[in-house]
């Protein structure tokens, strides 16, 4: 499956990959160690292998309990893999022989809720400052105008540096969040769920902002959304993600309008599309809800509410197929679901 | 059905059909609701005047801030006061003033006239209750009110309901955990069927923990409809929610409405859900009601500069062929009073009377009601 995703992006140089990636998380279900019985696991991701073209943006996509934030936190490094590999330019960097330090200063991360991901007691230029000290090092001169610079690309001015988070509009605060990420100078941000906490006039604000950094600075993104318009806008390759699997994977033109797996199907005539006479929403048909983490359904785990289910389905889980040129789907019957 | 009301939308345009034919359920006029705070008064909503006819289905969308949920609140009387204060203004249902009205004669209103769906359903629902009981308690609530409304002597049904108490074992601890669902069961049952849960009879032994948020969300359905309201006001039902849950519970509401003929007022801070489900949309910015017309009207052509602002906003499409125009700067400050359109700071149109009058929802075409000078008032 490596091997077939290695040569839709055969042009282009990747930045990131992931191979085969698994995260379990067990359970503890007594505090008694005698009678603790079989271990059991949320199997959080699933042997999962996607890659991040440089300078492009991934956008993963999902409901919540999919797998796409423990996905973002194993690239990020910070949570280790059960299984698998993340290869960040062509070194392995779960392998725990790299300097964790000079991955950080390549990865960054912006978390979904800027309340929680910022100190409340850390004034903005303190908060931004932090990853230049540590990441970076330099003199305090030249983590200052550091700073400075971050803030003014993020379009906050020096009257904002000296004010705590609890000052800022939820807007403002998102704007810092970015500003500590870039500051390191990384190659890849991380952006999870960065507008869901937003309005929409400020979200759009922040959409516009990041388009504008990635184009100054050569930046790759790989976003986490649940939100199918944010990740239309954003993303040149989407990768769909069901109960810990890739279910559906391409570039984002042709998976959007023409998506092929039935999750896909079902979860953007769910999305809302701003247009009255096109009330995709009460059309929309799906059943059932997310399936538990920790006993997921035999075979094709989409299978107790797919409409095209067979036999097979339950009995036998799919592999990744290419279907069109660089277009990926994990479904026994993609060519039922073309018309 | 969307085919019926795109035709009502083009026959509202003969003249003398803009008059109401169906009746007027709700009518807020001259609302003004100022939340008092240490750093001086918050004006929250603004001299808000709506009416809103039975059998529709409207939705008011706004902003975080724009006082969209205390205009809600208000409305079913729920409003903390203090710090809340109703500064001026009248809500009127069915012809009744509700504001006028002691507690206890509003309290009828609530739940039996009017209902109300939370946006956290886990939040609003009591952990330590099965989800039957607390139906059950929705419906001894209503026939209650039905058979004893002047509550003189305990009813028999609240008799009933008090002898349903359970006390556990250690008897000295005194542990009423009520099983009200046993005096209801079919009731129940029904109500979660009409609310589509799978396996009602199972479900109506859980308690809220159990159930999953489209679940619970469903339940806060049943029971508001338990009580066979006039009036179902919705603050942001789906936003905890998925996408496909979501979609399945506004799907279900809309169908609902039909089925039990109770008009719905739904909030939401999103545009394109409102486009999806609404007869009718209302813009709310910073306290003021901007902008009120039949939803085809808005999405084919918003008035108000705010109205087109949000819209412009809703990314669709690709960044290859589609550029976002983000609406500039920030919502206003609402500490003080703003004396002319509280929009004219960010509004690419403003003129000089922006700033100084402040403009008055205005009808400037049948059934579309515009606060803007734009379009004259």
């Amino acid at each position: 499956m490596v091997l077939e995703l290695r040569t839709t992006h055969s042009e282009q140089e990747v930045i990131l990959e992931t191979r085969n990636i698994s995260k379990f998380y067990p359970i503890r279900r007594t505090f008694n160690p005698f009678q603790r019985g079989p271990s059991k696991y949320v199997r959080a991701v699933d042997n999962v292998s996607i890659k991040v073209p440089k300078g492009k943006t991934v956008a993963i996509v999902g409901e919540s309990g999919c797998g796409k934030t423990t996905l973002a936190k194993v690239i990020a490094l910070l949570v280790p893999p059960t299984s698998g590999d993340v290869i960040f330019e062509g070194e392995s960097i779960t392998n725990g022989k790299i300097d964790r330090k000079s991955i950080y200063r390549e990865i960054q991360m912006v978390f979904q809720d800027p309340d929680s991901s910022l100190d409340p007691r850390l004034e903005v230029r303190d908060s931004i400052a932090e990853p230049c000290k540590r990441l970076l090092g330099g003199s305090e001169n030249e983590i200052q105008s550091t700073v400075t610079r971050s803030l003014q690309v993020v379009g906050l001015s020096e009257r904002h540096a000296r004010r705590v988070p609890a000052h800022l509009s939820g807007g403002q605060k998102q704007r810092v969040a970015i500003a500590r990420a870039i500051s390191p100078r990384p190659k890849l941000i991380i952006l999870d769920e960065p507008t869901s906490a937003l309005d929409t006039s400020v979200q759009a604000q922040i959409l516009n902002l990041l388009l504008d950094l990635q184009r100054d600075y050569n930046l790759t993104y790989l976003i986490i959304t649940h939100n199918i318009s944010v990740a239309e806008y954003l993303s040149d390759i989407l990768v769909v993600m069901y109960a810990g699997n890739v279910v559906e994977y391409g570039l984002s033109n042709s998976v959007i309008p023409k998506p092929r797996h039935p999750y896909t199907i079902a979860l953007i005539s769910s999305a809302p599309i701003p247009n009255p006479w096109k009330r995709n929403l009460l059309n929309a048909e799906i059943r059932g809800e997310v399936p538990s983490a920790i006993n997921p359904p035999s075979g094709c785990k989409f299978h107790p509410r797919c409409p095209y289910a067979e036999k097979l389905c339950s009995e036998q889980s799919p592999e990744l197929c290419e279907i069109g040129p660089g277009h990926f789907v994990s479904c026994h019957f993609a060519e039922k679901t073309a018309e | 059905m969307g085919l019926e009301i795109h035709l009502s939308a083009f026959s509202n345009l003969q003249p003398g059909n803009s008059e109401t034919k169906s009746s007027r359920l709700l009518s807020i006029s001259d609302l003004s609701i100022v939340y008092g705070s240490g750093g001086g008064d918050v004006y929250a909503v603004d001299r808000a005047n709506l009416d809103i006819e039975s059998d529709k289905f409207v939705t008011i969308v706004g902003e975080s801030g724009c006082g969209k949920s205390t205009v809600a609140l208000a409305i079913i009387g729920l409003l903390a006061a203090p710090p809340a204060r109703i500064q001026s203004g009248r809500i009127e249902y069915k012809s009744v003033d509700l504001l006028s009205l002691v507690e206890n004669e509003r309290r009828k209103y609530r739940g039996t006239e009017i209902a109300m769906i939370f946006q956290e359903p886990l939040t609003s629902l009591n952990p330590v209750y099965k989800v039957g009981d607390q139906i059950a308690e929705a419906i001894v609530v209503r026939e209650e009110r039905k058979h004893n409304p002047n509550r003189v002597v305990r009813s028999e049904i609240m008799q009933k309901a008090y002898d349903t108490r359970v006390t556990s074992f250690p008897s000295r601890i005194q542990m009423p955990r009520r099983n009200l669902s046993s005096l209801f069961r079919d009731e129940i049952l029904d109500a979660l069927k009409i609310v589509r849960i799978p396996d009602p009879d199972q479900v109506i032994d859980r308690y809220p923990f159990e159930l999953s948020g489209g679940m619970v969300q469903r339940v806060m359905i049943a029971m508001a409809l338990a009580q066979k309201p006039a009036l179902l006001i919705a603050d942001e039902p789906t936003t905890a929610l998925d996408v496909t849950t979501q979609a399945q519970v506004l799907k279900l509401m809309k169908v609902l409405m039909d089925e039990v003929n109770t008009s719905v007022i739904l909030i939401t801070h999103d545009l394109a859900v409102a486009s999806q489900v609404a007869d009718r949309v209302i813009v709310m910015y910073a306290g003021d009601l901007v902008e009120d017309a039949e939803v085809y009207d808005l999405f084919s052509e918003p008035l108000h500069p705010y109205s087109k602002g949000l819209l412009s906003c809703i990314p669709s499409g690709s960044k290859d062929n589609v550029k976002l125009n983000p609406i500039p700067g920030t919502v206003p400050d609402l500490t003080t009073l703003i004396p002319g359109c509280k929009y004219a700071a960010r509004c690419p149109y403003v003129m000089e009377i922006c700033r100084k009058k402040r403009p008055t929802l205005t009808e400037v075409k049948p059934k579309h009601r515009v606060a803007c000078f734009l379009y004259g008032t």
